[in-house]
C-alpha cells in the first residue's frame, strides 16, 4: 500500500459499523429508501467538531461491541452521540470530543453505556464512492457503503479521509447531543389515519408508556404497550415519511426510520419528528418512551431551532 | 376528482386522489406529479407517487406548512389528466417454468386450468405501473386476469433472485434484486432491473405499461438469464 492509502484499518468487526451520512434525497420515488445517520443530531455534532461540512460521510458505530480500528498515520477524529465505552490504547475517550490519534494506536469501541449509536468523523469526511447522491450504506438495497455494496465494515477495510481537520472545536456550553433520558418525550405530528383509531386508543397513545422492542434496527422500531384499534379494513400501499407511526393488526406500533421501505400499506398515527426519530434512535431495547403530540408548525419551529445550532 | 391533503408528518403532505386502485387513476397520479413538481422545485426534497396518493416531503427550511398546503392546492387547481400514451410499453421476455417459477402449478390450479394456460393468461394483458417501492426499481403492477389472482404464501421466501416475476392477487412485479418475498412466482427475465435502478433510471416508472412475452430456455440465456432453479438458490 502506497503512503497515501494508508488511513485506518478495521481490526476487529462489531457487529454493526456502517458508512452514513445525511442519506439519499430525490430518488424515493424510484423505490430507493432515505438512509443516512439515524441519530443525525449526534452525526452533524461530530463532523461540527472537526469543521467539517455537516453533511460528511461518517462513521454510525451500533452498540460496539468489539470493533477495533487501528491508526496508520496521524490525524484529528472526533465522536459524539452514545458512550459506547470506546478507548484509544486503553485511555477513555469522551463522546463529545475531538482528539488526535497518532500510527499504531487503537480505537475500541465496547459496548453501550449510554445511548446505542457513536458516530467518528474524520477530516474532510470518509472517502467512499457517491451512488445516486449520497455514501449512505443501505445493506437491503446493497447501496453505498466503503465498496457501494451496501455492507457494514468487515475486518481488512481501510478508512481513508480527504484532508486534514478545518477546526478543532469543542461542544458549545449545554448545545450538543443528549442521549435520551428514562421515559424521555418523542415528539409525534398526528395525520395519517390518525381519525381511524379508536378515542381510547388514542387516550392510550399518548398517555401511557411504551417500550422499546428488541425488534429495532435502521428500517423500524417496535413499541409495546397498550394494544391500539384502528377501525380501518384495509389501506392502499402509499409513501410512508420519516419516523411514520405505523400500527400493524397487532396493535404495536412501528415507528419507520432511515431505512424504511419506500411505500406501504398500514394505518398510522402520523410521525415523529426528525429529532424524536434522533432519541429514539438512541433508546436501548427495553426503554421507556412515551409519545406527546404536537403541531406541524410547532415541530417545524422545534426543527428550525435545532438546525441554527450549527450556524454559530 | 377531487384532492384531499393530509398532514402525515412534519415536513410531509399527503395529496389523496382516489380512495380505490384502478389504472384510469394512473392518468391524474402523473398529471399531478408534473404539476407538484414545478410548484414546489428547489423546495421538493422527495414525491413518491402510489396508487391513489402522492407524498410530499418538502424542505421547512423554505417552506411552512400553510404554504405547503396552499402550494399544493395551487398547483392542482384545474388539474387535467396526462396523455396515457406518454408512458412508454415495455415487453419483457419471461421464461415461464418450474424450475425458476414454482407458483405455476399452484396459480392454475387454483384457477382450474393448465400452466400453459396461466402463461398465457399472463401475457395477454398490457400491465400498468402504478407504483415503485420496496425495492430500488420494483414496479407494482396490475391488473392480473381475475382468474389468476393469488393470495401471496403463507411463509414468505427468505430468497427469491434478481429477475423473478410473480404475482400476488391481481398485481404482478419483477423482483430487481436478490431479497425475502412472498409473492407467487412464475417465471424469470434477464433484463437487469436493478441496473438501471442504480443509476437512477429505472426502467419502470409509473404511468408506463408492461407486456410479458414468454421465451424459451434458449432465448432467456441467451440473454445472460441465469437457469439456477429457484429453490436451489
Amino acid at each position: 500500500m502506497s503512503q497515501t492509502s494508508s488511513g485506518i484499518v478495521v481490526k476487529q468487526a462489531g457487529p454493526l459499523a456502517l458508512v452514513q451520512d445525511a442519506g439519499r434525497f430525490g430518488v424515493r420515488h424510484l423505490g430507493v429508501t432515505q438512509g443516512g445517520a439515524a441519530d443525525w443530531i449526534s452525526f452533524r455534532w461530530a463532523n461540527w467538531l472537526l469543521g467539517n461540512p455537516l453533511d460528511s460521510a461518517a462513521l454510525e458505530i451500533v452498540m460496539g461491541g468489539g470493533l477495533t480500528l487501528e491508526v496508520e498515520r496521524a490525524t484529528r477524529l472526533a465522536l459524539a452521540g452514545a458512550d459506547l465505552g470506546a478507548t484509544l490504547d486503553d485511555q477513555p475517550l469522551a463522546p463529545g470530543t475531538s482528539f488526535t490519534v497518532r500510527s499504531g494506536q487503537r480505537l475500541v469501541f465496547r459496548q453501550p453505556l449510554a445511548g446505542l449509536r457513536a458516530y467518528l468523523a474524520f477530516p474532510g469526511g470518509l472517502d467512499a464512492p457517491e451512488v445516486l447522491g449520497s455514501r449512505a450504506c443501505t445493506a437491503r438495497e446493497r447501496l453505498g457503503g466503503l465498496h457501494d455494496d451496501g455492507q457494514p465494515l468487515i475486518v481488512g477495510d481501510r478508512l481513508t479521509w480527504p484532508g486534514k481537520a478545518a477546526a478543532e472545536r469543542q461542544l458549545p456550553e449545554g448545545l450538543g447531543p443528549r442521549m435520551p433520558e428514562p421515559g424521555c418525550r418523542l415528539a409525534l405530528v398526528p395525520g395519517a389515519q390518525i381519525a381511524h383509531f379508536s378515542g381510547a386508543s388514542l387516550y392510550r397513545a399518548f398517555n401511557m408508556a411504551w417500550r422499546v422492542d428488541n425488534r429495532a434496527d435502521r428500517m423500524g422500531v417496535r413499541l409495546t404497550g397498550p394494544v391500539l384499534r384502528c377501525s380501518l379494513p384495509g389501506m392502499v400501499s402509499e409513501g410512508i415519511p420519516l419516523g411514520a407511526v405505523q400500527v400493524p393488526a397487532d396493535g404495536q406500533p412501528i415507528v419507520l426510520l432511515n431505512d424504511r421501505q419506500t411505500i406501504g400499506g398500514y394505518p398510522r398515527l402520523g410521525a415523529l419528528t426528525p429529532g424524536a426519530c434522533a432519541s429514539l434512535a438512541q433508546c436501548l431495547p427495553g426503554s421507556e418512551v412515551r409519545l406527546a403530540p404536537l403541531t406541524p408548525s410547532q415541530a417545524q419551529e422545534a426543527h428550525l431551532r435545532q438546525l441554527r445550532a450549527w450556524k454559530s | 376528482m377531487t384532492p384531499r391533503i393530509d398532514t402525515t408528518a412534519m415536513d410531509a403532505l399527503m395529496v389523496r386522489l382516489f380512495d380505490a386502485i384502478d389504472e384510469t387513476n394512473m392518468a391524474w397520479v402523473m398529471a399531478a406529479d408534473r404539476a407538484l413538481r414545478e410548484a414546489f422545485g428547489e423546495a421538493l426534497i422527495d414525491l413518491v407517487p402510489s396508487y391513489t396518493t402522492l407524498l410530499v416531503h418538502y424542505d421547512c427550511q423554505r417552506l411552512g406548512h400553510r404554504e405547503a398546503r396552499t402550494r399544493i392546492f395551487q398547483a392542482l387547481d384545474g388539474l387535467q389528466p396526462a396523455d396515457t400514451q406518454s408512458g412508454q410499453l415495455h415487453e419483457i421476455p419471461v421464461w415461464y417454468d418450474e424450475s425458476v417459477g414454482p407458483e405455476l402449478p399452484r396459480v392454475a390450479q387454483r384457477a382450474g386450468i393448465d400452466v400453459e394456460s396461466v402463461i398465457a393468461r399472463h401475457c395477454s394483458h398490457d400491465y400498468c405501473v402504478f407504483a415503485l417501492g420496496f425495492a430500488p426499481g420494483y414496479g407494482f403492477m396490475g391488473l392480473v386476469d381475475e382468474a389468476l389472482a393469488t393470495p401471496r404464501l403463507q411463509t414468505p421466501r427468505r430468497k427469491v433472485v434478481a429477475g423473478s416475476v410473480g404475482i400476488a392477487d391481481r398485481q404482478t412485479a419483477i423482483y430487481p434484486l436478490l431479497s425475502p418475498g412472498g409473492w407467487n412466482i412464475l417465471g424469470r427475465t434477464a433484463v437487469p432491473l436493478f441496473e438501471h435502478a442504480r443509476r437512477g433510471e429505472p426502467l419502470l416508472c409509473p404511468g408506463d405499461r408492461v407486456r410479458f412475452k414468454a421465451v424459451s430456455r434458449a432465448e432467456f440465456e441467451a440473454d445472460g438469464g441465469d437457469t439456477t432453479p429457484l429453490e436451489e438458490r
